[in-house]
């Protein structure tokens, strides 16, 4: 019978520094929001080029759902926030 | 005659209404703002209120006031909770704020109403908001036109669909007009 020796397992996770990121802001499909609001929302509350925002607006509509933003939580809050402003359906979570 | 905005000359937006579509669109925004309730719901706690944190963190009941206040975390009930409490009250006036800037500027029926930018932001969002409520209660979905047929001639909500896609006209020419970016 032998014993094998012991691996010890060396802890990285204190040497490097996570930063609070990244969160995302997802804007989720609904039936009532014209697509060229949701298009000019993004433009407008994010500063996407009119092509970046309908892009997003068009993945909204087809795939039901769209990344819109990341970064850390706070800003998250105030995407989401803002959206929520807006009326469109907004949620953050983070990153998978 | 339906009303449209267009883009003013000198800057802002114009649209002209009609005595009896301004009416209408004005009873709307007053029910609104009785959905949305008084300004500011009494809290339990005075500062908090001061501060604009409130004290509510459950989804609205309503399934109108949920729409217009969803939670704000795709999975995560005590994190929707506590982003309710500091986000909902500033966002019920905002709101607020918004519907009352369309309300004045609609008290001159058959009048052209020329709104600045910011007016027409108000604008923008109160069309969406109310679309958003009348969107709800009238279960509108992708395909509105075949909900809309298969309403009987006597059904009651006939008349709000006719408002709902007023105001979406009105909001889509709104957006039109504001859209001069790049």
């Amino acid at each position: 019978m032998s014993v094998a020796p012991v691996e010890i397992e060396q802890s990285d996770t204190d040497s490097v520094v996570v930063p609070d990121k990244p969160w995302v802001t997802i804007v989720w499909n609904d039936p009532v929001n014209l697509m060229s609001y949701v298009a000019f929302v993004f433009q407008k509350h994010f500063g996407y080029p009119r092509e970046k925002a309908t892009r997003l607006m068009t993945d909204v509509h087809e795939k039901g759902k769209a990344v819109v933003s990341s970064g850390t939580r706070e800003e998250m809050e105030r995407d989401v926030e803002a959206m929520h402003g807006y009326g469109l359906w907004a949620t953050m979570q983070h990153d998978e | 005659m339906v009303a449209t905005f267009r883009r003013a000359r000198k800057g802002g937006v114009v649209a002209t209404f009609g005595a009896d579509e301004a009416r209408v669109f004005r009873h709307v925004l007053l029910e609104m703002v009785e959905l949305l309730g008084p300004d500011d719901t009494v809290e339990e706690d005075p500062l908090a209120a001061a501060v604009g944190i409130g004290t509510s963190t459950t989804t609205p009941d309503d399934p109108a006031l949920a729409r217009l206040f969803p939670d704000g975390y795709t999975d995560d009930a005590d994190a929707s909770a506590d982003f309710r409490r500091y986000t909902e009250p500033g966002l019920r006036a905002a709101k607020r704020e918004a519907l009352q800037t369309a309300l004045a500027t609609l008290e001159e029926p058959g009048e052209r109403v020329a709104l600045t930018a910011e007016q027409a932001e108000a604008w923008l969002r109160a069309l969406n908001d109310t679309r958003l409520v009348l969107g709800e209660r009238l279960g509108v979905t992708e395909t509105l036109e075949e909900v809309v047929a298969q309403l009987e001639d006597d059904d009651p909500r006939l008349g709000l669909f006719w408002v709902y896609d007023r105001l979406t006209y009105l909001q889509e020419s709104l957006v039109q007009a504001l859209w001069t970016g790049p």
